[in-house]
């Protein structure tokens, strides 16, 4: 089931079939589990679904097969959005999904390498994945494994120093198997990005500090398609997409709302949100 | 009889590698020199190890791997929380990483990378800092760790190893490199006696005993245990048996041997280079208290910050001699 030899979904509107998917699930899992990050899990399912299954060489029956491509969701608060795919995929039975955040599910509140085969690092505090996705950068290129390297990283989550420490690690050491994403969805917990730690100009501080940027509006595939061809053809340095999002895209009612950062819906809500997912 | 037969087995080993355990070819030497030559050893018979530093490679001493195999080694500048999670990231794809600094930035700058990436996630990272303790120095209190080994021990699926000297950091070393899981070596900056015999072998949560005393025993780990030693030594001149016992594990810690050591003393005294609170003396008295309740005294920094000076100064002003070792056992015993 090597997804290589299964093949790969490069069609525009199959990918967007599967985008819709994915969020019925990530709804689905969030209602069920009654709690959990709804906002950022759907900001971010386009890019998600592209790069797993447009993209990455994986094989669900084999999760540490040494030349699959490494996804690492720093921004793990959207652990919804990857249990979905991974489920899709084929990691797991579909109805592990009601396991989210119950006791000694393998689906933890946030992604846990040694509780789900196929997570690759634990992650939750925010900063992190970009420094461990460059040392598995740097460990495959010791193994002359072209195998990439994908990190996706929230907006407000590069306020944390530690992901400027690993953007000049990736620039110094020319990894250009490496590609991040960020999630701009222009919210964090307490409000704006902007206005809660201002982290503009985002183009220009990637490119300042060594990396090849490109900005795309993050639920267009046919861009994000374009772009992570792009990633890959760039060579001696990293590239970083720079996703404009809207935090809740799908649901009229979740789209752009702070409040819907960290809270789950209700059943009334569930019942509205897939019905606008159906339609949308 | 048993006590005389291992006492006398003590004698014979000092008489052998003398007092403080050194030889002609033995001379005090500093752990973190012996860490660089043993990486680098072991960097010519594995590839798959690799070395990562935070600008100080050459007072960690991984400068000599650094220099011999500089595909495999990664300077990640002044940066110890990058260099966690890179650590991370290349023991993902099988290698051996070995991820040192200064024992106060490792573990305290870097403690939630570790939290995360290394512990919560099990990577096979090792973390060997030096610098640890107050023998840093004239540097100062911010370069000294004296809260490391509370950090680290606190950490799920965390080994935490200081060994006594130049023989058993090699030891160790070429132990963890084949043992799978996160492990902390804390190496020390100064040069310290050889204390374990010529053909010890090191094993992860097993305490190297060098006497069982029958009045108190004398639990020490890093450069406390040459000053365990020597004070064991001036007490036995006042006729108290005093033992010693390298814990050079302090987690998992060796219970069976401590058990032993309360059984036959009823008394023991903790002596580390660290933080009363959180260290070695900590978890022995953890340890005895549900195990085998006996009265326990902690030698080691007192909940304080240290200070500038030379370490052999810094030693007396903390109260870490052999002499201050000697008076808390005699007023202990008094008791």
């Amino acid at each position: 089931m090597n997804v290589t030899t299964k093949g790969k979904i490069t069609d525009v509107h199959d990918l967007k079939k599967l985008a819709k998917k994915i969020r019925l699930r990530i709804l689905h899992m969030l209602t069920t589990a009654g709690s959990g990050h709804t906002g950022g899990s759907l900001s971010a399912a386009d890019v998600a679904v592209a790069i797993y299954f447009s993209k990455m060489n994986f094989d669900p029956k084999n999760p540490l097969w040494k030349d699959r491509d490494r996804f690492i969701l720093s921004k793990g608060h959207a652990a919804p959005l990857l249990y979905a795919i991974m489920g899709e995929a084929g990691y797991f039975p579909l109805d592990t999904l009601n396991l989210l955040r119950k006791v000694e599910s393998p689906l933890q509140g946030h992604p846990c390498c040694t509780s789900l085969p196929g997570i690759e690092v634990s992650t939750g505090s925010l900063g992190q994945g970009l420094s461990v996705a460059n040392g598995m950068a740097l460990g495959l290129r010791l193994d002359n494994n072209p195998a990439r390297v994908y990190c996706i990283m929230g907006d407000g989550e590069i306020q944390e120093g530690q992901v400027w420490e690993a953007a000049m690690t990736s620039a110094h050491y020319k990894i250009d198997t490496l590609c991040a994403v960020v999630d701009n969805n222009g919210l964090q917990i307490d409000g704006p990005v902007q206005k809660i730690m201002g982290i503009a100009p985002l183009h220009d501080k990637w490119a300042a500090f060594g990396w090849h940027v490109i900005d795309i509006n993050g639920h267009n595939m046919e861009q994000i398609l374009s772009a992570l061809d792009e990633a890959e053809r760039t060579k001696g340095k990293p590239t970083v997409i720079i996703a404009k999002t809207t935090k809740g895209k799908g649901v009229s009612f979740f789209e752009d709302k702070v409040e819907y950062h960290g809270v789950a819906p209700s059943s009334e809500e569930y019942e509205k949100a897939v019905k606008e997912i159906h339609n949308g | 009889m048993g006590e005389r037969k291992q006492q006398s087995a003590v004698s014979s080993q000092q008489s052998a590698v003398g007092a403080y355990g050194n030889t002609p070819e033995r001379k005090p030497k500093a752990t973190r020199d012996e860490y660089g030559e043993v990486l680098l050893e072991l960097g010519e018979k594995r590839s798959d190890i690799v070395a990562l530093d935070a600008d100080l490679s050459c007072s960690t001493k991984t400068n000599k791997f650094a220099k011999a195999f500089p595909e495999r080694f990664f300077n990640m500048g002044i940066a110890e929380q990058d260099m966690i999670g890179t650590a991370a990231g290349l023991a993902l794809t099988g290698k051996i990483p070995f991820a040192s600094t200064f024992a106060v930035f490792e573990t305290g700058r870097a403690w939630d990378q570790i939290r995360l990436t290394v512990c919560y996630s099990n990577t096979n990272v090792k973390l060997v800092a030096t610098h640890g303790g107050i023998t840093v120095g004239e540097d100062g209190a911010s370069h000294q760790a004296l809260e490391d080994i509370a950090l680290m021990r606190a950490l799920p699926n965390m080994t935490v190893i200081v060994p006594a000297d130049a023989a058993e950091t090699a030891s160790v070393i070429k132990t963890i490199t084949d043992y799978k899981g996160p492990v902390y070596v804390r190496l020390g900056r100064a040069k310290v006696p050889y204390i374990v015999p010529d053909d010890y072998q090191f094993e992860i949560g097993k305490a190297l005993v060098l006497h069982i005393g029958k009045d108190v025993n004398i639990v020490a780990a890093g450069i406390m245990v040459s000053a365990a030693k020597r004070a064991a030594e001036l007490l036995s001149k006042d006729g108290i048996d005093a033992g010693v016992i390298n814990m050079s594990t302090i987690k998992p810690l060796d219970g069976a041997t401590l058990l032993k050591a309360a059984k036959k003393s009823k008394l023991i005294i903790t002596a580390e280079e660290h933080s009363i609170i959180g260290g070695l003396g900590s978890a022995v008295s953890e340890f005895l208290s549900e195990n085998y309740p006996v009265p326990v005294k902690r030698i080691g920094i007192q909940d304080t910050f240290g200070c500038s000076g030379p370490s052999d100064e810094l030693l007396k002003f903390h109260g870490l001699t052999a002499e201050d070792i000697v008076k808390t056992v005699k007023t202990a015993l008094k008791k």
